[in-house]
């Protein structure tokens, strides 16, 4: 079990400089939470509730909890 | 440019570019949008397709054939190698000159191409999709259309949209790493798979020759597996082992949605193609001839309903790929349920079984009889697809 959000900061974070744009992450959000562009890609705030499927799906480690989110 | 089209297809890989030629070949106006700046670039794929799975759609050219294959080398953890030949199976493509020159195809029979168009919203008449609304070079677009067919890949956004349920569960998410590495002396002729919980735990590992003893090397795992170590964990293992100076062309990450097709690939004003609508062989993970084909099926459905002026025709698509390709992929993914949780020694054991079949009887179907001889329900599904 990952920690929620309570303040509604996020806490999965992407690696932008590793990111290859490859989109399993879109792909496996149940919310439709992340924008991917060409080369650019984040997630929309409001409607991530850190799931943690886009984490377990990355296959090149890009995306991670921050430091608030690996706590339990 | 003309602000409405009959046909508009979101993307412009394989099953959006057949998608927008069978839809212009009707006769009716087509604009395809994709949001990276080339066609057939970034290659996220192993580019390994059969040549029964080619050959309907583009006339054959040297150009994009990277490697002609002949066998199949299957590599059980314990080393033991299973050899399996087919005569002329297939090929490894070029992919992004045959993207561009699907592409091409397309743009012949009329379709107008638009590239760094990203697609980032739809339009709407009360709950019909009728158009999309899109980025170009920094300026945000609108562009109606009667019929929006999303071949928008594994991200699937287009579909969601529009109130399909695209999503993939991460389970079903092959997570797939690749680089393409030179100075692999490998046989040229052969696609080299290696199974086992250390080197692509859930899925395979791959080996794939293409043109000057270059290669593609690559894994797919499931998300299931990716919540312990990542892809690229394994790839780095494995290059390590085993080509640890091979010099690296390029590297590349990408998403298999492997599982049966999407309950609803259409709906008022929209159509699904391709890895969009779960159009994967979830066995193989291969998706570039039964997107072409799920694309063909669509662009020609889009073309004739705009000529018919009936919507209610698109509907049509689900039954018709259901019948045609949907079906053998249900029992795909059965087979591919029913190897996923074999452990390490039960591939040796396959891998030893299998190899008392002489060379010029050794078959895919037979392959599988022996990995799933005490599955029956298996055994038919096999006998279905295989034999």
């Amino acid at each position: 079990m990952y920690r929620q959000a309570k303040t509604g900061k996020l806490l999965i974070d992407i690696l932008h400089g590793k990111c290859d744009f490859c989109g399993c992450c879109v792909g496996v959000c149940p919310e439709d939470a992340i924008e991917l562009k060409e080369a650019e890609i984040f997630i929309i705030d409001p409607r991530c509730t850190n799931c943690a499927k886009c984490v377990w799906s990355c296959p090149i480690e890009v995306i991670k909890f921050n430091k608030e989110g690996v706590l339990v | 440019m003309k602000d409405n089209f009959d046909v508009i297809v979101v993307g412009a890989g394989p099953a959006g570019s057949v998608a927008a030629r069978f839809a212009a070949e009707q006769g009716v106006s087509v604009l395809m949008l994709e949001k990276d700046r080339d066609v057939g670039y970034p290659v996220r794929c192993g580019e390994a397709i059969s040549k029964k799975g080619i050959e309907d759609f583009i006339p054959m050219d040297e150009k994009w054939i990277a490697a002609k294959i002949s066998k199949f080398s299957l590599n059980a953890p314990n080393g033991s190698e299973v050899v399996i030949e087919f005569g002329d199976a297939g090929f490894i493509l070029e992919r992004r000159i045959f993207d561009y020159e699907l592409a091409k195809i397309a743009a012949n029979k009329g379709a107008l191409i638009l590239t760094r168009a990203y697609v980032n919203g739809l339009l709407f008449d009360e709950d019909k999709v009728s158009g999309v609304k899109y980025e170009y070079q920094g300026e945000q677009r609108e562009v109606r259309g009667k019929i929006i067919i999303g071949a928008d890949g594994v991200e699937s956004r287009i579909g969601r949209w529009a109130g399909l349920e695209t999503f993939t569960h991460f389970r079903d998410m092959e997570c797939c790493v690749q680089v393409t590495a030179s100075n692999i002396n490998i046989d040229p002729n052969t696609l080299y798979f290696y199974f086992g919980k250390y080197v692509a735990p859930g899925g395979y590992f791959w080996v794939f020759p293409k043109a000057g003893r270059s290669a593609n090397i690559g894994l797919g795992i499931s998300g299931m597996e990716g919540k312990k170590k990542s892809a690229l964990h394994y790839l780095n293992n494995f290059m390590e082992k085993n080509f640890p100076d091979a010099p690296i062309l390029t590297s590349i990450a990408g998403g298999v949605p492997s599982t049966t097709t999407l309950k609803k690939i259409s709906a008022p004003g929209i159509m699904l193609a391709g890895d969009a609508a779960h159009q994967v062989n979830p066995l193989s993970g291969g998706g570039i001839a039964s997107g072409m084909i799920g694309g063909s099926i669509a662009g020609r459905i889009a073309g004739e309903s705009v000529k018919l002026n009936n919507q209610n025709h698109i509907l049509t698509y689900d039954k018709i790929w259901h019948e045609r390709i949907g079906k053998r992929h249900e029992i795909y993914n059965r087979l591919k349920n029913g190897v996923y949780n074999f452990d390490d020694e039960k591939f040796n054991k396959i891998a030893h079984s299998f190899l008392k079949i002489p060379v010029n009887k050794r078959t895919l179907g037979k392959l599988f009889t022996t990995a799933l001889f005490n599955n029956p329900p298996l055994l038919i599904d096999i006998a279905k697809v295989f034999i």
